[in-house]
């Protein structure tokens, strides 16, 4: 066996690696602070058509308590579904990927010691946290603005918890989905139709236009059965107490089985669609 | 038998590529019914490389050189045959292996765009786990020999072509590869940068002894670096040896270029015709190509016969030759009885 006495030793520890990963992707982040300021405002801008929206139901109801939901109600689950996107939504992911597959860039990740949905998440994970640091003043003003609408006021200590891990979890479970949709390209180059239909679904059924618990009692047990509703709904429905603190915990857990099943396609997505491409294209 | 540190065993790799046809009607079709067609890149690849060679692979658009370089990195996956690098096998993709060689894509850009070098550096410092203080070296070394300095901190898109491609180089060679792979990284740069790179290259490899190969449409960069020179046409290897070899083994003819001390009439040049194939006739200097072993001969005719004010006998261009031998290869390919192109 022909040997090479020179092989250098492997001094990397995989936390470096990440830690370095997360902080060049936090600089090139901030390279582009025009587009980043305004991607911040305008996020604040769908919500305010929503809130109309909905003043325009009440009054054309007459009643001032729609289900669960006064006036009031509804802006804050729709200030909390904000946040709740503001951790889940992953412009970009889907069909930055399936470019990587089509114009050949994936190659870096078969030559390069380097795991693809490892680097991508933790170059989410930067996105999303220069995006919170950024997005804090503003929102912290909004949300102060606006403190009146939370009727309830803050939930307990145990809840806030539960609602904190419900935003990690929607983060993940946001990326390994969208990640195992761009993953799909390997086979079909174009996922554009892809990633349509799959806002579309999001949309309605994460609770994004509507609260989910104003559906019908059969639309909801359907709903209840997608993985959707922790996108948006569920994080906000924990905060606002929608959903009884005994049962918060078991959503939790179901919301982890449902990311431990995208981690896993993911996963398997990535392998074969790797050995198909290493097979068939390259 | 010792095995060689790259050795490739009837290496064969089958692309199956959709057939589009034109129009509408077809595109239509397409929709329901797709055709495919199996073309073959390589059709059986035999080689053996040593530790420390420098190696060119040389060979027309779409002979299969960029396929095998992608199956000896671990890219693709062969259709059969086998593959041995330092003892790995390229596609099984070990972490092992990849941390010991690096491909490099002339046309393709493996830094953070928007971002300086230095730090897509760094990233390869983490991925590939170098020592801080080596790391520190190399990247001292590299960027002295290839006068990147001042250029490290500023972002990778504003870099010239040449630029990036000596960071490009630069990041490929921060983990001291063993074996390197080029794929044409001196495609659309100037000459002064293709020089640039080839001195650089050369020292390096020199300096190293590490395993090289390269592909290059340039023969100044294959002249210039490589001693052993792989021509691959038609998924296949069709000369494997020395530079000069290629003169020697595929073409008998010699160019002569006579300078004429008095005017060259009509008359003078048809008689010229009779020792080999006028190429060029730029007053007062006549070009003919003549089949070697008739040049004495004829340079003694002519020395007789006319004032000659300066002589000169070469070979003909390596471009050309290895044209010639291109041009025939596609031909031969074209009378198979069943032609299978290449991708």
């Amino acid at each position: 066996m022909a040997t090479v006495t020179s092989h250098q030793p492997y001094h990397g520890s995989r936390f470096k690696t990440w830690w370095t990963i997360l902080k060049i992707s936090l600089e090139e982040r901030f390279v582009y602070r025009g587009d980043f300021a305004l991607g911040t405002l305008m996020r604040f801008l769908p919500i305010i058509t929503q809130v109309f929206l909905w003043y325009a139901i009440f009054a054309a109801s007459g009643k001032s308590q729609i289900e669960a939901y006064t006036k009031k109600g509804v802006v804050a689950y729709f200030m909390l579904t904000m946040i709740s996107r503001a951790f889940s939504s992953m412009p970009g992911l889907c069909s930055g990927i399936a470019l990587q597959v089509r114009d050949g860039e994936i190659k870096k990740y078969l030559i390069q010691p380097i795991d693809l949905i490892g680097f991508l998440l933790l170059t989410r994970v930067a996105h999303k946290l220069c995006y919170y640091v950024i997005a804090l003043i503003p929102f912290a003003f909004v949300f102060f603005f606006c403190r009146g609408f939370f009727e309830s006021g803050w939930p307990e200590a145990s809840i806030l918890c539960a609602y904190f891990l419900s935003l990690v979890m929607g983060f993940l479970l946001g990326f390994f989905i969208e990640a195992s949709l761009g993953l799909v390209s390997f086979w079909f180059l174009e996922v554009t139709s892809l990633v349509f239909v799959y806002n579309l679904l999001n949309f309605f059924l994460s609770g994004h236009m509507f609260p989910l618990d104003l559906l019908p009692d059969w639309a909801s047990q359907f709903v209840n059965l997608l993985p959707f509703q922790y996108l948006a709904y569920y994080p906000a429905a924990i905060f606002l107490g929608t959903i009884p603190p005994d049962q918060v915990w078991m959503g939790l857990a179901v919301e982890a089985c449902w990311l431990t099943v995208f981690i896993i396609i993911a996963r398997v997505m990535l392998n074969r669609g790797i050995h198909r491409y290493s097979g068939f294209g390259g | 038998m010792p095995m060689a540190l790259i050795e490739l065993h009837n290496l064969q790799k089958t692309y199956r590529v959709y057939q589009k046809k034109e129009g509408l009607r077809a595109s239509i079709k397409g929709l329901f019914k797709r055709t495919h067609k199996d073309v073959q890149a390589v059709k059986g690849i035999n080689l053996q490389v040593e530790q420390g060679e420098f190696v060119a692979f040389l060979g027309p658009n779409g002979a299969g050189k960029t396929t095998t370089l992608k199956l000896l990195s671990g890219v693709i996956h062969p259709t059969s045959g086998t593959a041995s690098v330092m003892g790995y096998t390229p596609w099984e993709r070990e972490n092992d292996y990849r941390r010991r060689f690096a491909l490099v894509m002339g046309q393709k850009n493996q830094l953070w765009w928007d971002l300086p070098a230095q730090e897509s550096f760094r990233l390869h410092q983490q991925i590939y786990g170098i020592d801080t203080k080596q790391f520190q070296n190399t990247l001292d070394e590299l960027s002295d020999l290839l006068g990147l300095r001042e250029l490290l901190s500023q972002p990778v898109r504003e870099l010239s072509l040449g630029e990036r491609m000596k960071m490009e180089l630069t990041a490929a060679l921060l983990h001291s590869p063993e074996v390197l792979f080029l794929d044409e990284p001196t495609i659309g740069l100037d000459v002064v940068a293709q020089h640039n790179i080839q001195q650089f290259l050369k020292y390096y490899q020199e300096k190293r002894k590490i395993t090289i190969l390269l592909t290059s449409h340039y023969m100044k960069d294959v002249a210039a670096l490589c001693k052993r020179v792989v021509i691959i046409a038609d998924g296949r290897i069709q000369y494997d040896g020395s530079l000069s070899g290629i003169i020697d083994e595929t073409t008998n003819r010699k160019l002569v270029t006579l300078q004429f001390a008095n005017p060259i009439t009509d008359a003078l040049l048809e008689s010229l015709k009779h020792f080999g194939d006028l190429v060029k006739h730029e007053a007062p200097r006549v070009t003919l190509e003549v089949t070697r072993d008739d040049v004495p001969a004829m340079l003694t005719a002519i020395l007789d016969a006319h004032d000659i004010d300066d002589l000169i006998v070469e070979e003909p261009p390596l471009e050309d030759v290895i044209a010639d031998v291109f041009a025939r290869v596609s031909k031969a390919s074209e009378e198979e009885p069943f032609p299978d192109e290449v991708s």
